[in-house]
């Protein structure tokens, strides 16, 4: 590519183009155009680098008011807001809940979360391209800020549903859980590899339905394995409350820090 | 969406390091198990820096492939699809050599006394 440069005549162009423009070449200081041009800059630096600068202010913060907090995601109606709906009736009576609510455009979930005696704090994403795809640590900064840090224990933060984007920005999280739903198909580890392999624990959701899909549940954990060896897997039903137990536990011992 | 994400990213840290240098180049380092899609990323340059001071300015991706080292028999494996498997004895104990970059490398900006110049 040729280098840009401009005449004080008003006419600009990189130097090795078609001279079908008429301007005068004498106009302008060409000394030196040869030994100097372009200088590379390292960087050296993570794309995310800023993100992630915020997202070791958010751990701290939370740290210091010894609050853990974990990075909930899933695609759309995996049953993330069910889960947690079951989670604060189950654990609202012994730790001290705050929820940062991720959506695009609206506060349905965060409704739906409301009066189960948790701190909701709704994060609308909207305000980027047309509603960003993820929560950032920048995001979950201001979600955080709306949460009094110093009267909880662990704050749940509620992604937005995506299996792609949630799982490079980093928030500030102790810990990732994702819910899958038995309904998504056993493909979904190879398809969506950066997200499985980002998660600590898995539940796997909607196994109530098991009986009437043809879903394949261990060609999905052999996946599973496959892109994340040491996941943990919990078999659940937020509709049936099977396994919040044993996803109830793994949050108390996030929570034990 | 994922790439519009990543190259707002780009694009800030970018106007950081060049502290209001004409910028003409970008390099970034992507690995294989990110899961961008360098023409959406590509795409996602041009729309965000047109009309910008980095508006003309040139991304260029080098690619990475995921590398894996067995643990157990010690070969290395360039891998073809995510499964972190060893391709010569199939286990699955294996650490990741490379493929999880996500890096700007460099920039190139005008060179201080030639913007002088152009000027």
């Amino acid at each position: 590519m040729g280098r840009f440069h401009r005449h004080p005549d008003g006419t600009e162009h990189d130097h090795d183009h078609d001279h079908d423009h008429e301007h005068r070449h004498d106009v302008g200081d060409h000394r030196g155009y040869e030994e100097t041009g372009t200088a590379r800059v390292a960087v050296l630096e993570s794309i995310l680098a800023e993100n992630d600068r915020v997202a070791a202010a958010n751990r701290a913060d939370l740290e210091g008011h010894a609050v853990r907090a974990v990075n909930v995601m899933s695609s759309p109606g995996a049953g993330k807001t069910a889960l947690l709906k079951r989670t604060l009736g189950a654990l609202g009576t012994e730790l001290r809940l705050g929820v940062v609510e991720g959506d695009i455009a609206t506060s349905l979930d965060a409704d739906e979360l409301a009066g189960l005696g948790a701190a909701i704090s709704l994060v609308n994403t909207s305000a980027g391209f047309g509603g960003e795809c993820h929560l950032d640590a920048v995001m979950v900064r201001a979600g955080l800020g709306r949460l009094s840090l110093a009267d909880l224990d662990l704050v749940l933060i509620e992604n937005v549903g995506n299996l792609v984007c949630p799982a490079e920005f980093a928030v500030g999280e102790h810990a990732r859980a994702m819910v899958y739903a038995v309904t998504e198909g056993e493909e979904k580890p190879l398809k969506y590899p950066v997200m499985f392999r980002a998660a600590d624990v898995v539940v796997v959701n909607k196994v109530d339905l098991l009986p009437h899909l043809d879903v394949d549940l261990d060609r999905f954990l052999a996946n599973l394995r496959a892109v994340n060896p040491g996941a943990r897997v919990i078999e659940a039903s937020a509709r049936t409350g099977h396994g919040v137990d044993e996803w109830c536990d793994w949050l108390r011992a996030v929570a034990a820090g | 969406m994922h790439e519009l994400s990543l190259c707002q990213a780009i694009c800030e840290s970018v106007a950081r390091y060049a502290d209001g240098r004409e910028v003409r180049r970008v390099d970034v380092r992507v690995g294989y198990l990110r899961q961008v899609v360098p023409e959406s990323l590509h795409m996602a340059w041009e729309l965000l820096t047109e009309h910008t001071n980095l508006g003309g300015a040139e991304l260029v991706i080098e690619h990475v492939p995921a590398v894996v080292l067995c643990s157990a028999c010690g070969a290395e494996t360039t891998l073809d699809w995510p499964v972190l498997m060893c391709g010569a004895c199939e286990r699955t104990e294996v650490g990741l050599r490379s493929g999880e970059e996500l890096d700007i490398v460099s920039i190139d900006v005008a060179a201080p006394d030639q913007a002088e110049r152009v000027r």
